[in-house]
């Protein structure tokens, strides 16, 4: 059994100008052990597919249309709020984009951090080491350790000191640490991490990067990474779901998607990154914007900026195929072009 | 040589000794080139820009603009000097006022600058059009506001906003950071076009060294407030000398799943 499969799953928001249907049947299965990147432009559904993992997105105005979302085999959708208060912070952790705003600026590092601690030991008194019986006292005691042990994992040096540091004594590369630390601090089996390095400089980023990919290694970590940045995909996860206007359009492994792209949309992200060899003037840009997702067009979504696309995608939307062991892509043409 | 920065330092006085932001900066632009800043965070990348716009006073040095030392001039001089040197800002969607059109956004600077200009409100409406096709937007967007673009088309209201007065350098401040790749492609490539078009010249900052490496001619690696090295694009990229240049190039994930540090089976 995966880890996380989605299946099939819609989501439609509700604003005054309609309904937009904002996830358009998001299959994905993420087995123990590996990274995926979920990649996309703004307004793909990339975040909504993450925050409908830990059933974060709020309903109304959202709505699920169909699909489920199953974590071991149950269904998260169908679970009750106290069945995912349990898993939240314990089996699935989550990090956010910018560090900088989801600190409480006026709570000592270490408390925001006992205070997950604690949440993650009242579902699973394992996770402090104590048994069930241990007191208010000792729980507590145990989450600072714990806290600590978490930072000094992430890297901060001087934990026991830091500990109680407020998150504006902390670098925007250190605050993004510490997410990670509390994100982790209920030994989760899945990390959903949304842009965890796109408020950092390189060299940061690089160092989140090589943590994330140790805790994976040593930990048994399963990650679901969603960003923009097409390298830190190719350097840190083994596995790659590319998402156009709420729709997967091509997904698989790293390797094969990066080095064969199939789909039109894939290779046109591809080629809008300059590299050594792009002569200036010569980057090629996606002409047109996103359809929009109120009126979507009536097959692929994505033939209104295709350079290959013919009638024959207008027809219905086109289905995934495979076209390497694991290696899927959404379009008709896929495998001809 | 349009733009020196002549050992420029910066200090920002506090108790305590104060912070350095900018120690001993030297640097020459060239004319219609572009010149990439790289730096991280803290590094004095935006205090520098500040110093030459004349924002900020500095502590030591020269910065010669076409020959003028900056610091000579009166305040109205140095207003007149702003018409040649403009500059673009990171975040679009911070940068634009929510509550002016698209057309009063652009027509303002040609208002400040109106003496050095002389144009009148109709001629500056005519130009305003004339900008907006020129970064690939029409004049159906003349009257919209901020809110009703998307992030592209912000920063090329940015753009149209800043070559509004005519001027000769342009001061870039990581104008692609908040974009899509598809659109900072877009923008790139009107960059391009409109310093060919126009004889621009770019101060280009960023901390993308993709985006330098593609856009710059010559660059230089600021860190914390001291340049630590500078050349042709090409040598720094191919042959860097610092260990920081190293540590930077090793660091900028590369899109090919075959340069990946971290080692994996298949």
């Amino acid at each position: 059994m995966a880890l996380l499969e989605i299946r099939n799953l819609h989501l439609a928001m509700r604003s005054f100008e309609g309904e937009a249907h904002v996830l358009n049947g998001i299959d994905l299965k993420v087995d123990t052990g590996e990274i995926w990147g979920v990649v996309g432009e703004t307004g793909c559904g990339k975040s909504l597919t993450g925050l409908s993992i830990s059933r974060l997105v709020p309903t109304p105005p959202a709505r699920y249309l169909a699909g489920e979302i199953l974590f071991e085999g149950r269904d998260l959708l169908a679970a009750s709020e106290a069945e995912m208060r349990a898993l939240r912070g314990r089996r699935i952790g989550m990090i956010f984009q910018d560090p900088t705003t989801n600190l409480n600026p006026v709570f000592r590092i270490g408390d925001q951090m006992v205070d997950v601690a604690l949440h993650a030991g009242h579902a699973d008194p394992a996770v402090l080491g104590l048994d069930r019986r241990a007191s208010g006292r000792a729980r507590r005691k145990a989450a600072r350790a714990l806290a600590v042990r978490m930072l000094e994992r992430v890297g901060i040096p001087d934990a026991a000191r830091r500990v109680d540091d407020y998150p504006h004594q902390f670098s925007g590369g250190m605050r993004q640490r510490v997410l990670i630390a509390m994100a982790l601090i209920g030994k989760p089996d899945l990390l959903i991490a949304d842009e965890p390095t796109t408020a950092l400089d390189v060299s940061v980023q690089a160092q989140i990067l090589r943590l994330i990919h140790d805790l994976v290694v040593e930990d048994g970590l399963t990650v679901v990474m969603i960003t923009h940045n097409l390298g830190v995909v190719a350097q840190l996860c083994t596995h790659v779901a590319v998402m156009y206007a709420g729709n997967i359009v091509e997904a698989g492994p790293v390797r094969p998607v990066f080095k064969n792209p199939g789909h039109p949309y894939t290779r046109a992200l591809m080629a809008a990154v300059p590299t050594a060899g792009t002569k200036r003037g010569e980057l090629a840009g996606l002409p047109g914007i996103v359809p929009s997702l109120f009126k979507p067009p009536p097959g692929c979504r994505f033939a209104t900026r295709c350079a290959h696309a013919t009638a024959a995608c207008d027809l219905g939307a086109p289905a995934m195929r495979e076209l390497s062991p694991g290696h899927s892509v959404a379009c008709v043409l896929a495998g001809e072009i | 040589m349009v733009l020196r920065i002549e050992g420029v330092t910066k200090l920002y006085p506090a108790r305590g000794g104060g912070v350095t932001a900018l120690r001993d900066v030297t640097l020459n632009v060239v004319a219609r080139e572009s010149f990439g800043l790289v730096g991280e965070s803290g590094s004095g990348k935006t205090t520098l820009t500040r110093c030459i716009l004349g924002l900020e006073p500095i502590t030591e040095g020269r910065i010669v603009y076409d020959g003028v030392d900056l610091a000579t001039l009166s305040a109205a001089e140095m207003r007149r000097m702003r018409s040649r040197i403009q500059i673009v800002f990171q975040d679009p969607y911070a940068s634009l006022n929510p509550r002016m059109s698209a057309h009063d956004i652009i027509e303002e600077p040609m208002v400040i600058h109106r003496a050095t200009l002389g144009l009148n409100a109709r001629q500056r409406t005519e130009r305003v059009a004339e900008l907006l096709q020129l970064v690939g937007l029409g004049e159906q967007h003349l009257w919209r506001f901020p809110h009703e673009f998307s992030g592209g088309q912000r920063q090329r209201i940015g753009i149209a906003r800043a070559l509004a007065v005519n001027p000769e350098l342009l001061i870039l401040d990581e104008p692609t950071s908040a974009l899509d790749v598809s659109v900072q492609a877009q923008v790139l490539n009107l960059l391009h076009d409109l310093q060919r078009r126009f004889a621009l010249t770019y101060l280009f900052i960023s901390h993308d060294l993709g985006v330098i490496r593609y856009i710059c001619d010559h660059v230089a690696l600021i860190y914390r407030g001291e340049i630590v090295e500078e050349g042709d694009t090409e040598t720094i990229f191919t042959a860097p000398k610092s260990d920081y240049a190293r540590m930077l190039l090793a660091a900028m994930p590369e899109p090919d799943p075959d340069k990946s540090p971290f080692a994996r089976a298949g």
